[in-house]
């Protein structure tokens, strides 16, 4: 047994080591002059004080972060208001159709979705440009919200509401003070999901863009197609911490979330007893 | 609160509904009927079906996606299984998850430079006495970076499948005397079938779709039906003949979904997963 550990122990540390290995990569050529990948010459900051006198690479950062904060927003409050309207069809039936038609875009591959947000965008007359790749945006991260919110709204105790409304609460006011609050965690999950969703896409991206405008991953795109630059190296560096920060942030949200839930359910146990 | 009110706030989302999700796939099947004249036509769906090159190619995608989708089973199964046995296993977890929050063009970038014909495998190549090779550009590398990319796709399906299963049912295997492979094969591998079976669904029909891989790692050797759906729509423009190929492959999604059964949210919920156990 001890014997069948330490192997997989090893495969676990050669798959780790296929993982991470060209992350690593790339980061530790951002430290090298010269302009390959290939062998390290000098250490150097060199890259990292290209890529910030890069105004026009940080000008597409700061529009790729704004993208991002401005579609999950969207994409919350819409995808909010859908898990309170699926939450509330009473017929089954109604609510299996919707609950369909809102993974549907979760299930699309990237070019199906790229492609026919461009022949409807088209078909509008709307220009290509941030309108329109704020617009898939906002659309591809709506059924991650309702994932995320759903299963809050349905784990709450019809009894709330009904004591809230007997208690004289308008509906805005049971809307406000009880769902709203008490679906939270959920809805700042989703939120999450939603703006990382914006910052990783590329196809859909690709094909809505038009000339004018250019996400982050498009531009590296198209500048890994003319080669090697280390500015890029530079940059993954930079994207990794921050990758890294909110992978740290959502644990510490999940963990969180779980401790809340447990310490709700706990209360309800010793208030039953 | 009155039931008009409830539907005033849904009405953004039906909106979302009708303008996004179902707009757009009417679109793509209606232009499907259409050629480069926006004439009424059946001529895309001829073409598709009898050009030997569109089928060759629709054959091949399929057949890259098979491979990648096997092995980034096989690899990532004993990955899961191990993963499991460890302690901290929702941080170790989590460091397997962490990859995919890199961009996909980055990870891209990167085995340009350690593919490349002065790249680091080719040095160690000749280091070794084998001498440089053609790497990047071939059907290898393309197969090898897909897979590394979803390989967490697939490990956390399984992962979350494999931790379900209540441990004492693998020490009653072993106490009647199963063999390890006995074991493996009777209890562990129908336990966590629809671990496999969610991953396959997350890994497979991407795959047929990664046209910027095909590009940058591919080098236009390797097409798949993402990468033609992609030349036909920004590059050559015929989009009556992109929207043929969209439509096959909204088939295929539906045909694979059905083969392996109920169908799971995509990839993307990495995030999700991983609160989930």
């Amino acid at each position: 047994m001890q014997k069948k550990n330490n192997l997989g122990r090893l495969y676990l540390v050669f798959v780790f080591l296929v993982l991470y290995l060209p992350i690593a990569y790339l980061i530790y050529f951002s430290f090298s002059t010269g302009t390959t990948m290939n062998t390290f010459k000098h250490f150097t900051w060199a890259n990292y004080q290209t890529l910030f006198a890069d105004t026009r690479l940080i000008q597409i950062v700061l529009q790729t972060l704004l993208l991002a904060l401005l579609s999950s927003l969207i994409a919350t409050i819409v995808g909010t208001m859908g898990a309170l309207g699926i939450a509330g069809t009473k017929r089954m039936s109604n609510r299996n159709i919707m609950l369909s038609l809102n993974n549907i875009l979760m299930v699309s591959p990237d070019v199906i979705i790229g492609a026919s947000f461009l022949i409807l965008f088209t078909m509008l007359g709307l220009s290509l440009g941030f309108g329109s790749v704020l617009a898939s945006h906002i659309a591809f991260s709506i059924p991650i919200v309702v994932l995320m919110v759903l299963p809050r709204i349905q784990e709450m105790d019809q009894a709330l509401i009904d004591a809230a409304y007997d208690l004289g609460a308008s509906g805005p006011q049971v809307l406000n003070r009880v769902i709203l609050p008490f679906i939270t965690p959920g809805i700042v999950a989703g939120y999450f999901m939603a703006f990382t969703y914006s910052l990783d896409d590329f196809a859909v991206t690709f094909f809505v863009t038009g000339n004018g405008f250019a996400t982050l991953s498009v531009e590296i795109y198209s500048r890994a197609r003319q080669g090697i630059s280390l500015e890029i190296n530079a940059l993954s560096a930079l994207m990794f911490i921050f990758a890294l920060a909110l992978v740290l942030i959502y644990f510490f949200i999940q963990m969180h979330q779980a401790n809340v839930s447990e310490r709700n359910r706990k209360k309800a146990e010793a208030s039953e007893s | 609160m009155s039931n008009t009110a409830k539907r005033i706030y849904y009405i953004p989302y039906m909106l979302w509904i009708v303008l996004f999700v179902i707009a757009p796939v009417a679109l793509i099947i209606y232009q499907s009927f259409f050629n480069l004249d926006h004439q009424f036509t059946l001529a895309n769906y001829a073409t598709y079906f009898t050009s030997s090159t569109y089928l060759m190619m629709t054959l091949n995608s399929f057949w890259y996606a098979l491979i990648i989708t096997v092995a980034t089973v096989l690899i990532s199964y004993p990955a899961a299984l191990f993963l499991n046995q460890l302690k901290h296993k929702n941080l170790w977890l989590l460091l397997i998850i962490l990859p995919t929050w890199i961009n996909l063009l980055l990870k891209a970038y990167a085995f340009i430079g350690i593919f490349g014909q002065h790249g680091s495998v080719n040095q160690f190549l000749g280091f070794i006495g084998i001498g440089p090779k053609q790497i990047l550009f071939t059907d290898f590398s393309f197969i090898f970076v897909a897979t590394y990319i979803e390989i967490p796709f697939m490990i956390l399906p399984i992962y979350n499948a494999i931790a379900e299963i209540d441990p004492a049912l693998l020490a009653a295997s072993r106490d009647l005397g199963a063999t390890n492979w006995q074991t493996l094969t009777r209890v562990l591998l129908p336990l966590t079938r629809k671990g496999i079976v969610a991953g396959v669904q997350a890994v497979f029909i991407p795959s047929l779709s990664l046209f910027m891989l095909t590009r940058l790692i591919g080098g236009n050797r390797v097409i798949t039906l993402g990468t033609a759906i992609e030349e036909h729509f920004l590059t050559t423009m015929n989009w009556g003949m992109g929207s043929t190929i969209g439509v096959v492959l909204i088939v295929m999604m539906f045909l694979s979904m059905a083969v392996t059964g109920e169908r799971h949210h995509k990839r993307k919920e990495i995030g999700t997963g991983a609160k989930e156990k």
